[in-house]
C-alpha cells in the first residue's frame, strides 16, 4: 500500500488521511463520469437528430454533486455532517412544500426545520443513543402535540403523519450516513470511516444507474405499472445483480464486510435502493408531480436524487453495526 | 449600476431567495435580457419582488425596476433610500383624489421604459391573501403596453411565495417556490382585451405550477 494522501490545510484543522482505497474509488468514479461526459459530447456528433440536453445536464450535475461529496468525505466528519445537514434541509423543504398542509401548519413547518440542527448536533456530539430516539420517538410525540395546540383538527392525522414521514426520511434516515463518519479509528476499518460512506453513496447511486441501464437495454415486463411505469423486472433484476456483485467483490476494500455481513449487504442493499425509489415515486404520484424541484439540472430535486439513499443509508448503517462495528 | 445595489442583489438577495424559496424557474430563457420590457406577475408577498430581482441574467440586473406603491415604500427616509437605491423601485401613487390623473401616476414607469429598463409590475395592485386566487387586474399595465407597443409584456406566475412570508407576518418560513415564465404578450390594440389576455395567460401558468399552495386553497374545479 502507498502512503496516505493528505490535503494542505491549516494545522489546527485535523484532516484524517484519506485511505488509498477511497482515492482509488474516487478515481474510478471520475473515470466513469469522464466516459459519461465523453458520451454526452460525442453522441450528438455520432448519432445526430436526438436531443441530448438531458444527458449533458445530468453529467454536468454529477460533476458538481461528486465534487461536493468527495470534498466533504476527504475533509472528515465535520464537513460531511454539515453537508448532510444541508441535504436534509433541502430535501425536507421540498417535501414539506409539496405535501398537503394548511395555513395553521406554517409555524409547525418552521419548527420542523429546527429538528435538523438538533438531529445533526447529536451526530457531532456523538450521542448515538439520543440520536436513535430523538426523531422517531420524541419528535413523533411533540409535533402532533404542537399541532393540537394550534387547534386545527381538520385532516389532523394525515397532516401529523405527513410531517413525521418527512422528518424520518429526509432527516433521520439521511443522518445515518453522517453518523458513520463518527466511527472511532480504533475499529478495524479497511478504508476508514470515509471508505464506508463512500461505498454507501457509490453503490446506492450505482444501483439507480444500473437499474436504468438494464431497463433501457432489456426492459420488457413492467414491475410497478401503477407507480413507476418505466420500471421493469429486467431493470430491477439487472441492477440488483450488478450492485450485489460490486458490493461482494469491491465492498470489502472499503467497508468491514466479511462473512454473513458481506452476504446480507450484497443481497439487501440493492433491494432497499429499489424500495426507496419506488416509495418516493408513490409519494410524488400522490402529490401529482414528476420532480420534487428543479434544483439539480437533469435530475430534478434533491429528493429525486436522494430517494434511494433515504432507504439504503439506515439499512447500510444497521447491517454494519450488527455485523462489524463495535461502537454502534 | 450602483455597486451597493449590485452587491446587495448578488450577496444578500440571491442567497436569501435560494435559502427561503429554492428559486426554481420554469422557462427561464423567456426572461428578457434587456429592456424595454414589462414583467407582469401575481402578488402575495414581499418575497415576490425578492425572487424576481434574483432570477434574471447578470446583464439585466441594472435594468430591473419593480413598480411599487409610494405610500408604502417611500414612507420614511430609511425605507425610501433602500427602496429607491437598492431595490430600484419605480414609485407609483395609489388611489385617492391626491393621486391625480392616471396618466400622471404612471409617468415614472413610462420614463423607465423610455430609458430601456425592465419594469416589474404587479397588476393586482397589492399583495393578495396568499390564497393564490388572483385579484382583479388593474389597467395600468395595459396603459404601459399601449404606450410602449414595442415592449413585450411577460406574464409570470409566482407559486408559493405567499407561504414564505404572507402579508402581515414577520417570520419567513422556508418553502419551495416556483417562478413560471410565460410567452411574451404583444399589445393587441385594446385595453380590456389586453387585460383579459394577460389574466388568461397568468391562469394558464398557474395551472402548470406544482402544488406549492395550502391545501384549503385547492381549486375544487381543478381537482
Amino acid at each position: 500500500m502507498t502512503s496516505p494522501i493528505t490535503l494542505p490545510l491549516p494545522a489546527a484543522w485535523h484532516v484524517p488521511p484519506a485511505a488509498p482505497a477511497v482515492i482509488w474509488g474516487l478515481g474510478v468514479v471520475l473515470a466513469i463520469l469522464s466516459l459519461g461526459a465523453l458520451a454526452a459530447a460525442l453522441l450528438p456528433v455520432v448519432r445526430p437528430g436526438k436531443d441530448y440536453t438531458n444527458l449533458r445536464q445530468r453529467v454536468n450535475s454529477w460533476w458538481v454533486m461528486i465534487a461536493l461529496l468527495a470534498t466533504a468525505l476527504l475533509l472528515g466528519w465535520q464537513a460531511t455532517t454539515a453537508l448532510f445537514a444541508v441535504i436534509s434541509f433541502i430535501a425536507l423543504r421540498e417535501f414539506l412544500s409539496l405535501a398537503p398542509s394548511r395555513r395553521e401548519d406554517r409555524l409547525i413547518i418552521l419548527a420542523a426545520y429546527l429538528v435538523i440542527p438538533i438531529n445533526y448536533a447529536f451526530v457531532a456530539l456523538d450521542q448515538y443513543g439520543v440520536y436513535l430516539v430523538f426523531i422517531p420517538v420524541y419528535c413523533f410525540m411533540v409535533a402532533p402535540f404542537l399541532m393540537a395546540c394550534v387547534g386545527q383538527t381538520q385532516a389532523y392525522l394525515a397532516r401529523a403523519a405527513t410531517l413525521h414521514w418527512g422528518l424520518v426520511t429526509c432527516v433521520y434516515s439521511l443522518g445515518f450516513a453522517a453518523f458513520l463518519m463518527k466511527t472511532p479509528l480504533t475499529e478495524r476499518l479497511p478504508a476508514g470511516p470515509a471508505g464506508m460512506v463512500f461505498l454507501l453513496l457509490f453503490v446506492t447511486e450505482l444501483n439507480d444507474v444500473a437499474q436504468y441501464v438494464w431497463g433501457k437495454l432489456f426492459g420488457r415486463r413492467k414491475i410497478t405499472p401503477k407507480v413507476s411505469p418505466n420500471k421493469t423486472w429486467e431493470g430491477f433484476l439487472g441492477g440488483w445483480a450488478t450492485t450485489a456483485a460490486v458490493i461482494w467483490f469491491l465492498g470489502p476494500y472499503l467497508a468491514p464486510l466479511a462473512g454473513w455481513g458481506r452476504f446480507w449487504m450484497a443481497f439487501a442493499l440493492p433491494l432497499a435502493g429499489f424500495a426507496g425509489d419506488v416509495t418516493m415515486s408513490a409519494v410524488k404520484r400522490d402529490i401529482g408531480v414528476k420532480d420534487t424541484s428543479a434544483l439539480i439540472p437533469g435530475h430534478g430535486g434533491m429528493l429525486d436524487r436522494a430517494d434511494s439513499l433515504t432507504f439504503t443509508a439506515p439499512l447500510y448503517f444497521h447491517l454494519l453495526a450488527f455485523f462489524a462495528l463495535e461502537r454502534f | 449600476m450602483n455597486p451597493i445595489r449590485l452587491a446587495f442583489l448578488l450577496f444578500v438577495a440571491m442567497p436569501l431567495a435560494r435559502l427561503f424559496t429554492g428559486a426554481d424557474v420554469v422557462d427561464r430563457q423567456r426572461l428578457p435580457a434587456k429592456g424595454p420590457a414589462i414583467i407582469a406577475a401575481n402578488h402575495n408577498s414581499h418575497v415576490d419582488t425578492l425572487l424576481l430581482l434574483t432570477i434574471f441574467p447578470l446583464a439585466a440586473l441594472g435594468r430591473l425596476r419593480p413598480v411599487a406603491a409610494a405610500d408604502y415604500f417611500l414612507k420614511g427616509p430609511m425605507i425610501g433610500w433602500f427602496s429607491r437605491r437598492i431595490i430600484g423601485i419605480v414609485p407609483i401613487v395609489r388611489g385617492g383624489p391626491a393621486a391625480g390623473t392616471n396618466e400622471d401616476v404612471l409617468a415614472p414607469a413610462r420614463e423607465a421604459l423610455a430609458r430601456g429598463d425592465i419594469i416589474i409590475i404587479f397588476p393586482e395592485g397589492t399583495r393578495g391573501d396568499a390564497s393564490d386566487a388572483m385579484g382583479r387586474l388593474k389597467a395600468g399595465v395595459a396603459r404601459l403596453a399601449e404606450a410602449f407597443p414595442q415592449a413585450p409584456v411577460i406574464p409570470v406566475w409566482l407559486e408559493g411565495a405567499g407561504r414564505v412570508l404572507p402579508k402581515g407576518t414577520l417570520v419567513p418560513v422556508p418553502m419551495n417556490c416556483t417562478v413560471l415564465v410565460g410567452e411574451p404578450l404583444a399589445w393587441c390594440g385594446e385595453r380590456t382585451a389586453f387585460i383579459d389576455r394577460l389574466r388568461a395567460a397568468l391562469l394558464d401558468l398557474k395551472a402548470k405550477a406544482p402544488p406549492q399552495h395550502w391545501i384549503e386553497d385547492e381549486d375544487p374545479k381543478a381537482a
